[in-house]
Formats: structure tokens, sequence, C-alpha cells
């Protein structure tokens, strides 16, 4: 009895997967349970930073709603007027809770905005390239050679002292830092799909040449794209916070979560551990969940890892 | 053999890489009529594939068509502009690829690979595409059209893709559709039946078909005539009955004696020895010499072509 309801049941679920490849995915995605913790934190980490200005106790930007007298207070502690500080205060009297919170919306917004753009820049010179060959395929290949011959971090501080400090200019400097990686993996990956009969196929058809480089042939392309793009969000993050806590990316009315941890990085050794500790748990565990999910990703779109 | 749809005459298409000048394709004569098969033979590396690429204009730098005219339908294609020949190209006539599994896009839906293949050349609109795509399908005998449509190719078998290629042959009814090995990759049940399809759709739309193949039982079956080629020239060129039960050149019987069922029980497999020999050392000579078992002096010179009756033969010492 119990089997013969059992059978027809997976049939179903054979057939719904078979319809939707979304479905397929998602279920292969599951089966790392450390993968769908990293997405659960991950979706957590994105919806307090979109959320930030509605659950912060407090808005860390707003000079009147900072009290001197509150400054430093350990996690926990309650401040004059009766408010609890969770995870302390930094020596302005600025809630680090609220601070993390807004901190993240940045870190996050120009990490995420320069992948973007530098995705779409980098999607654009490699197809080129796989396409056209010959010279174009040289030159684009030969400047991406050179970016990625400078460490990105240097390259970023030499950008900003030239360009000097705000989020677009910050933005600006990953994108250059960050264009090259995405061009070659398109390039890579294009010049193996060009080489497949659909588009032989499609040239048949005598498609036009935008057509088959867009609709046939970069879709094919995008798997091996999303996982570098997922892994360079992190960097790009990381790469943000480091410039910052060097004092050459965001300004200080901007606070992103490496501008907080430099707050509070003098006071490390004097017990006032919270001011710098707490922004970078916070960095950490986002590193941590963007890697554990663009690691799971990887596994699932990598046709050599495939089962 | 009055109205020939296509007409290819004294093609050469050459590669010109660092190590020299291959010539894949040398000196081919050919044509096809309104509704007729014509088998194109021959080993891996003989040139019948790049022939197909040379009609389509599909010639990949650093090859290019030296000499030679191609006409279809009276039309001399070799002097065409670029957009031009890419107006006939998939309209006038198509091609069907070797691998079901790769000719079609993986990620895109049936319905937007054969819209796309309409709308390449007709001004119609997506309904009128379709209609045209749904009465494709059904042409090569695929049910429930409307349900497959809006399927990807990885729901499809082997079979079912290549009668999808095929259908996206046929939608803009050509004249002409180039057919390049596309029953190698599958299995024989299937093989027959799409052998049997294509006939029956080129008979009753007068389509003429080019079926380039190394399977001469495949040719047997389905071509009105053959062109054996090696090292980028056709040896022999006839009606396939002809061809097939009285082969004249070595290599053309050389090749029906390596069919394993023509062979005797018990006893080892017929071969043909040796390999095909680099296209980058070709001279005059009979390409072929080196292997053959009759072959003469007079090889080392350029066999030209030989015509009798209603076969073209290109060999010095030919079996009677």
């Amino acid at each position: 009895m119990r089997i013969a309801t059992e059978i027809p049941a997976r049939a179903d679920a054979a057939a719904a997967r078979v319809d939707s490849p979304w479905r397929q995915f998602a279920s292969e995605f599951a089966e790392s349970k450390l993968a769908v913790a990293g997405l659960a934190l991950l979706v957590a980490i994105i919806l307090a930073a979109l959320a930030a200005p509605l659950i912060s106790p407090q808005n860390p930007y707003d000079l009147a709603q900072l009290d001197v007298m509150d400054s430093k207070l350990a996690p926990g502690e309650q401040s004059m007027s009766g408010k609890t500080y969770w995870l302390g205060t930094d020596d302005q009297g600025r809630d680090m809770l609220s601070g993390i919170f807004y901190g993240l919306r940045i870190s996050l917004a120009v990490g995420t905005s320069s992948t973007v753009i530098a995705l779409a820049i980098g999607l654009v010179l490699g197809l080129a390239a796989a396409y056209f060959g010959g010279w174009v395929d040289a030159l684009i290949m030969r400047i991406a050679d050179i970016q990625l011959s400078f460490p990105a971090i240097l390259l970023a501080l030499v950008l900003l002292a030239v360009l000097g400090q705000g989020v677009d200019k910050i933005v600006i400097a990953l994108v250059t830092v960050q264009w090259a990686y995405y061009a070659r993996t398109v390039r890579s990956s294009a010049i193996v799909e060009r080489q497949k009969e659909y588009v032989e196929a499609a040239r048949v058809l005598a498609l036009s040449r935008p057509r088959i480089v867009f609709r046939h042939l970069l879709p094919n392309c995008l798997p091996p794209l999303i996982v570098v793009a997922t892994v360079q969000v992190a960097h790009a993050i990381l790469l943000e916070s480091t410039l910052s806590f060097l004092g050459l990316g965001l300004p200080i009315t901007k606070p992103s979560l490496g501008l907080l941890i430099s707050n509070g990085f003098q006071y490390l050794l004097s017990g006032t551990y919270w001011i710098s500790f707490y922004p970078g748990l916070a960095l950490l565990l986002s590193i941590l969940s963007i890697n554990l999910v663009a690691d799971q990703l990887r596994d699932i779109l990598n046709p050599r890892l495939r089962k | 053999m009055s109205a020939l749809v296509l007409e290819v005459q004294g093609l050469r298409t050459h590669f010109f890489t660092k190590a020299g000048v291959v010539k894949a394709v040398d000196d081919v004569t050919f044509g096809v009529g309104r509704g007729r098969v014509l088998g194109l033979a021959g080993e891996s590396g003989s040139g019948k594939s790049m022939t197909g690429y040379s009609i389509l204009g599909l010639v990949n730098p650093p090859g290019r068509i030296v000499a030679g005219s191609i006409r279809l339908g009276g039309v001399e294609l070799t002097t065409l502009a670029d957009r031009a020949w890419r107006n006939l190209r998939g309209n006038r006539v198509a091609m069907v690829f070797q691998d079901p599994m790769m000719t079609l896009n993986p990620v895109l839906r049936i319905d937007t690979q054969m819209i796309e293949a309409v709308r390449a050349h007709h001004d119609v609109t997506r309904s009128a595409a379709l209609d045209r795509c749904r009465e494709a399908l059904v042409r090569v005998g695929i049910p429930s059209p409307d349900e497959r449509l809006r399927g990807y190719p990885h729901q499809f078998s082997g079979g079912m893709r290549q009668r999808v290629a095929i259908a996206i042959a046929l939608v803009n009814k050509p004249d002409l559709i180039i057919a390049d090995e596309p029953t190698t990759a599958l299995d024989v049940t299937i093989q027959g039946q799409i052998l049997h399809q294509m006939q029956l759709l080129c008979r009753e739309s007068g389509t003429a078909l080019i079926w380039i193949t190394h399977d001469l039982s495949v040719i047997a079956g389905l071509a009105d005539e053959v062109c054996v080629m090696y090292a980028g020239r056709i040896v022999e060129a006839g009606a396939v009955d002809d061809v097939l039960d009285h082969p004249m050149h070595p290599y053309t019987r050389g090749l029906l004696d390596s069919v394993p069922s023509r062979n005797t029980p018990g006893r080892p497999l017929a071969q043909i020895r040796g390999m095909t020999p680099s296209l980058l050392r070709l001279g005059d000579a009979c390409a072929f010499r080196e292997r053959c078992s009759r072959a003469v002096e007079a090889c080392r010179l350029a066999p030209g072509v030989q015509l009798s009756s209603a076969r073209a033969l290109r060999c010095v010492n030919p079996l009677a």
C-alpha cells in the first residue's frame, strides 16, 4: 500500500523536475546544508542592509541623536537616557549596531554595483575578443594581462589617490581592477562555445552577428561567469573595506564596515574591543556567506564536477 | 537531369596555412536536380564537408574558394556579395549537421530557435512564424508540436532533436538542403525512419538534397546519384546503382569491401591499407596511388576525368 502511494509521488517529482530547470537547480543547491546556511545568512544580511533605516535603533548619521556622554559604552550597557546599546558605542557615542546596519548597506551596495558594472564591461569586451579574434582579441587581452599583472589593491590605491574620495570614485576604482577577470572568463568560455555546432547552425541560418553573439553565445557562457561574479562581490567588498580602513575609500560621513573597523582600531588593545570587533565580525560573516553560496554554485554549474 | 538546382563546376577551396596550401576541395564538379538526392561519400578529411561549407559560403579564413563556380538556380554564388549570399543561406539553401546534441542551442526554447530561423528571412509576425514552425514539425513527424515547441533541447531524444534540426532546415522551404552526416550519431532504427522521411519530403517538395556521409549503405538506400571523394577530389561519380554495383575506381571498390556485411563471416575484414595522405603534399599525381593495389607508373601523372555515358572517373587504371 505504501509503495503504491509513493511511486506516483516520485513520478510527479520527476516530471516537475524536467519541467522546471529552476526547481532542479534549487534541489541541487539544497544538497549542501552548509550552502543553505550560507544562503540564509546572506539573505539575513541583505535584508538587514536593505531595512537599515527601519530596524536601526539610531540613525548613526544624525549628529543630533548622538551623545558624547554615551561614548565607548560596552555591549549591553545602558545609556543615561535608558537606551540599551547591544553592541556598545564608538568613541562618538554612536550605536555600533546601527552603524553596522548602515555600514553593511554601503559595503554591499558598493560591492554589488561595482561588480555589475565590471561584469557588463568585461562581458562585452570578452565576447568581442572571442568572436572577432585576431587583433581585437590581442588588444583586449593584452590590456587585461597588464591590468592583472598589478596587485588589485595597489592599482586601486593609485586610482583613489588620483581621483579622491567618494562612493562614485571607489566604484570606478573597483570596476577598473575587476573587469579583466570577467573579460578573461567570458572569452575563454566563448571561445569554447564558438566552436560548437549550434553557432555554425546559427550562421547557416544567416542570423545577424549581434544576434548570434548575444542570443546564442552569451547565455551559454553565463554559468562560469555567475560563479566568478559571486566570488568577486566578496572580493570587492573586502577591497572596499581595506581601502576605507586605509582612509582612502569612502568619506568619513558614509561609514562603511572598513571605516568602522578603522575607527576602533586604535582602542583595540585598550580593552575597548567592540568598536572594531563587531564590524569586523559583520564583514567576516558577509564574506563567508557569499563564499559558501559561490562554492555551491560552482559545484552545481561546473559540468566537470557534476555527478 | 534537366532542371539542375545546384551546379558546381571546378570548385577549389584551399586553406592557406603556415605549413603550406591545403587543397581541401580540389576541382570538384557535380550537379543536383530538383527532388533528387546526391550522396557525397568519402573518408574523414576527404573534403566532403568542406564542399558543403563552400556551397553555403561559410569557409572560414585561412580558407577561401580560389576557383570554380557554384550556381544555385542559375545564380552564380561565388561572385555574390556577402549580404546577398546571406540572404540565400538558411532560406534557399539549408544545412543539417552531424550531431543533433550540438546543433540546437541548449539554452533557448525550440520555438525561439525556429521562429528566429523564419524571421531572419521573412518579414512575418511571430504568430505567422509560429504557424510555419508547427507545420514544419508536423512534416518531420513530431507528435504534439505545440507542446514540443515550448520545450528545451535537453528534453528531446537524439532522434527528436535531429528531426527538429531538419524541421528548422525545412521551415523556409529551401531549394537545397545539405545534410552533413545527420544520422551518424543516431541508432539504426531512428536512422531508417529519418532517411525514409527525408526521401519523402524531397520527393514531395522538390527540394534537392546533398547527403554527406561515409556510410555507403545509407547512400545505397537513399541517393539517386553518388560522388565518391578522396583527398579533396571526386574520384568516381554516377548513378548510385551503377557506381555501387560496378565500381570502377579502386578506391570505391575498397570502400565497398570495407562494409562488414559484404565480407564472408569468419574471414578477417577487408580494409584499405594505409591512411589518407596529408593534403599538404599532394602533387598532381593520383592521391590514392600509395594505397592502391592497381597502381601503375602512369598514376604519377595527374589522372584526368574520364567521362563515359553517365559516369565520371578519375583513374588511369580502372577496374573493368
